[in-house]
């Protein structure tokens, strides 16, 4: 199929994904500002005033309220849309796991910002680590293009009667948030296509009858109810199941946003750059992938055979494919934008150590941590990584698993 | 406002399908539970009910059963205002895109007094700053129950509870009630009330026109616990009487700012004689029971200060004193 023809916007990351949620026909937005994600809610409510959206703007008064009434709203039928940062996706912890637990499909995009103390506005992805067993779906964007995408497919994946989970599109606070970019745009009505009207799985209320999940007078239903220990472990027990098969569908809904728009991610979950033959490789998530993919170009230039793995879809976490992708390289080194204190190591590296774990060819994998509180990474810092990696080959053994790039120690 | 046309009689809401249901799992003679039989008994079409974490959330709902036969929403302990504010504006649009049929639907929030006072009150304060068009109904029992009777923000000045244990040398909670239902008037919300399931026909019509009106109503209801206030099950709906007829606490309703006395308290302001000393409605409540020592007597005088400052207050606020 040939793609549809798009308009070119110049917008930043958090217009793409307020633009985006425009197009995607949602029927409460309930936020609250934070840098850097303030733009898309502000972005937001001029759609509002002006009339070119049929949404109900709940401007609340915190975060927790915010993804409550998107939680709330969800469970009476509507498609609900937030987004966040920092403090307020910290603020929001508590409700994560109650949207998750409920299964509400609210969408939310994250302009990743370093979590205080000390308080710091710039981008590292500290925030969406800390909330990674929240049970929402996560998908990092390399640029605002894929901010775009990713928002559009966050509502089928997570409305998707199999999957049911809230989903997070995490942008990098300013490198995206506010970097203006061209973006391809689909037309509305294709958009509105894509999305489609909300569906909903039936099941069994307390009368005995079938009826859409949702809080409807006609069909009355108790949603968030007390589970003792007798019940309790099912419903996590379902959560993970759902997670399994949002595997196939973020595959699914990617391929089919692909066929429309012509732009793919890998498959969706991951996204290779040069691995096929690579012998050392770098993981990473989100903007930092450009940088990298830069370097990778010169050491290709150079006679290196080097390559990327971008992780895009973190939760679920394509634990199989990182494996494949990975385990022919003779050396990793896993990249971090936050810290897991007193882990050893970040909480990327420990995922995908984990996936290496049950190759009978376990790479070399070794960690960086980088660009805290918005901290550059350059692309002499990422070619001195792909050196280490070199020696690590020649030696043929690791002597700092850990390393930190662009710190003063 | 409508409800003064609202006619019913005992016989028309006792045959008036209980939409919470017996079976949960209340101690005896739990006011709250009464409370929320006869807010449904009040309601006039389609309604959904959310409410925060306490008392009546973890009665009613034990998986895989339910007292509610109305759609009924819970997702957390400071959030019930927040849940009626994202369930009323899905509603509203899903309504104008043709995907709701109901021309109407009424939004209850419930909470205890730790979850409206205490960690309710910013979602609660937000929520109706926005305008949305629901009833909060604070159901006050006066300490955090449901976690085994800490003291909040409602609990009232000498009551000993878990958090302000009466002891040698602290008689039980230094602090009056916070005037909650005051707080919700100086929002200036067109709809305001108290009620006390004594005085049940007064708290459905309170409860319906709360329902009846546009835009954000609060309704504080009086609900004593015999758990907590270690007092005679079987005497609950006769403290809800003696808490009004002591001036503790006084019905009243104010409707666009204009403050107004309910009958049973209208009652004493025109016949103070009939007014009762506190001291009749501590006696009979174990959290009080320290008061009655030599050592910790003089806080009763101090109640009946604070009483009595309160409602002459609330007098004047009604254009009585
Ligand atoms: C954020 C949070 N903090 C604390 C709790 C524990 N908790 C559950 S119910 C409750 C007290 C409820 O008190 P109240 O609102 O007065 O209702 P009651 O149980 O008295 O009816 C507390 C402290 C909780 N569930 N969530
Ligand atoms: S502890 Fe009090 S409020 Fe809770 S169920 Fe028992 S009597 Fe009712
Ligand atoms: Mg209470």
């Amino acid at each position: 199929m040939k793609s549809v023809e798009q308009k070119v916007l110049a917008l930043n990351g958090d217009e793409a994904v307020a633009y985006a949620v425009k197009q995607c026909d949602v029927d409460v937005v309930a936020a609250y500002p934070i840098t850097p994600q303030t733009i898309i809610v502000e972005r937001f409510s001029e759609y509002v005033a002006n009339g070119e959206v049929e949404t109900a703007f709940v401007c609340t008064e915190s975060e927790h309220s915010a993804l409550t009434a998107c939680l709330a709203a969800s469970l009476t039928g509507a498609r609900a849309f937030t987004a966040s940062a920092s403090a307020g996706l910290a603020l929001m912890h508590e409700m994560l796991f109650v949207t998750s637990g409920c299964r509400a499909p609210v969408v939310m995009a994250i302009a990743n910002r370093a979590l205080s103390a000390p308080i710091n506005i710039h981008g590292d992805q500290s925030d969406t680590m800390a909330q990674r067993d929240s049970g929402w779906i996560q998908i990092y964007a390399e640029n605002a293009q894929e901010v775009y995408d990713s928002v559009i497919q966050a509502f089928r994946i997570a409305e998707h009667p199999e999957v049911l989970l809230p989903a997070m599109v995490c942008l990098d606070g300013f490198q995206l948030s506010h970097s203006v970019e061209n973006v391809n745009v689909l037309p509305d009505d294709v958009v509105k296509k894509f999305v489609g009207v909300r569906q909903f799985p039936k099941v069994l209320t307390h009368e005995g009858k079938l009826a859409p999940l949702r809080l409807d007078p006609h069909n009355p239903m108790t949603l968030g109810p007390l589970a003792f220990p007798n019940y309790y472990f099912e419903f996590k027990r379902q959560q993970e199941e759902a997670m399994k098969k949002a595997l196939e569908v973020i595959r699914q809904v990617h391929n089919e946003y692909a066929e429309i728009s012509g732009r793919s991610y890998g498959d969706g979950l991951l996204d290779p750059y040069h691995l096929e033959d690579a012998e050392i490789a770098t993981v990473c998530l989100g903007s930092t992938a450009g940088t990298v993919k830069a370097v990778v170009d010169e050491l290709r230039s150079e006679g290196v055979k080097a390559g990327l793995l971008r992780i895009r879809a973190f939760r679920p976490l394509p634990v199989e494919g990182i494996r494949k992708a990975l385990e022919n390289v003779k050396a990793v080194a896993v990249m971090d934008r936050s810290m897991s204190f007193g882990g050893h190591g970040g909480a990327v590296f420990h995922e995908v150590r984990h996936a290496l774990y049950d190759s009978d060819k376990r790479p070399f994998i070794v960690n960086y941590i980088y660009g805290l509180g918005g901290r550059d990474t350059s692309p002499m810092q990422v070619r001195a990584i792909y050196k280490d990696l070199q020696e690590i080959v020649q030696k043929g053994h690791v002597e700092t698993p850990i390393k930190y790039v662009g710190l003063r120690e | 406002m409508q409800s003064e046309e609202w006619k019913f009689t005992a016989k028309d809401i006792a045959e008036k399908p209980d939409l919470f249901m017996s079976g949960h799992r209340a101690c005896a003679g739990c006011a709250p539970a009464a409370v929320m039989r006869l807010i449904l008994k009040a309601t006039r079409g389609p309604t959904i009910v959310t409410m925060a974490t306490g008392c009546m959330e973890v009665v009613s709902t034990i998986y895989p059963y339910t007292s509610w036969a109305v759609p009924w929403l819970h997702t957390a302990f400071e959030n019930a205002a927040a849940n009626a504010s994202g369930i009323e504006a899905a509603i509203k649009v899903l309504r104008k895109k043709g995907r709701i049929k109901d021309e109407h639907v009424d939004v209850i929030a419930i909470a205890g007094d730790g979850g409206t006072y205490d960690i309710g009150i910013q979602a609660l304060s937000g929520a109706v700053e926005r305008g949305h068009d629901f009833l909060f109904v604070l159901y006050d029992n006066e300490a955090y129950m449901n976690t085994g009777i800490q003291r909040s923000g409602g609990t009232p000045l000498g009551a000993s509870t878990t958090t302000s244990p009466a002891g040698e040398v602290i008689p039980g909670k230094l602090e009056p009630k916070k005037p909650i239902a005051d707080i919700m008037v100086a929002h200036e919300i067109p709809y305001v009330a108290t009620a006390s399931p004594y005085y049940w026909r007064d708290l459905i019509i309170k409860v319906r026109k709360g329902l009846e009106v546009e835009g954000p109503a609060f309704l504080h209801v009086f609900a004593p616990c015999p758990r907590g206030w270690r007092s005679d099950p079987s005497k609950s709906i006769e403290l809800s009487r003696l808490a009004v007829e002591t001036c503790v606490f006084p019905l009243w309703e104010c409707i666009n700012g204009e403050y107004q006395l309910s009958a049973p308290s209208k009652v004493i302001a025109m016949a103070p004689q009939k007014k009762k000393p506190v001291k009749e409605y501590l006696a009979v409540q174990g959290r009080f029971r320290h008061l009655f020592t030599p050592k910790y007597e003089k806080l009763i005088d101090e109640i009946q200060r604070i009483t009595d400052m309160r409602w002459q207050k609330l007098l004047k606020k009604c254009g009585i004193a």
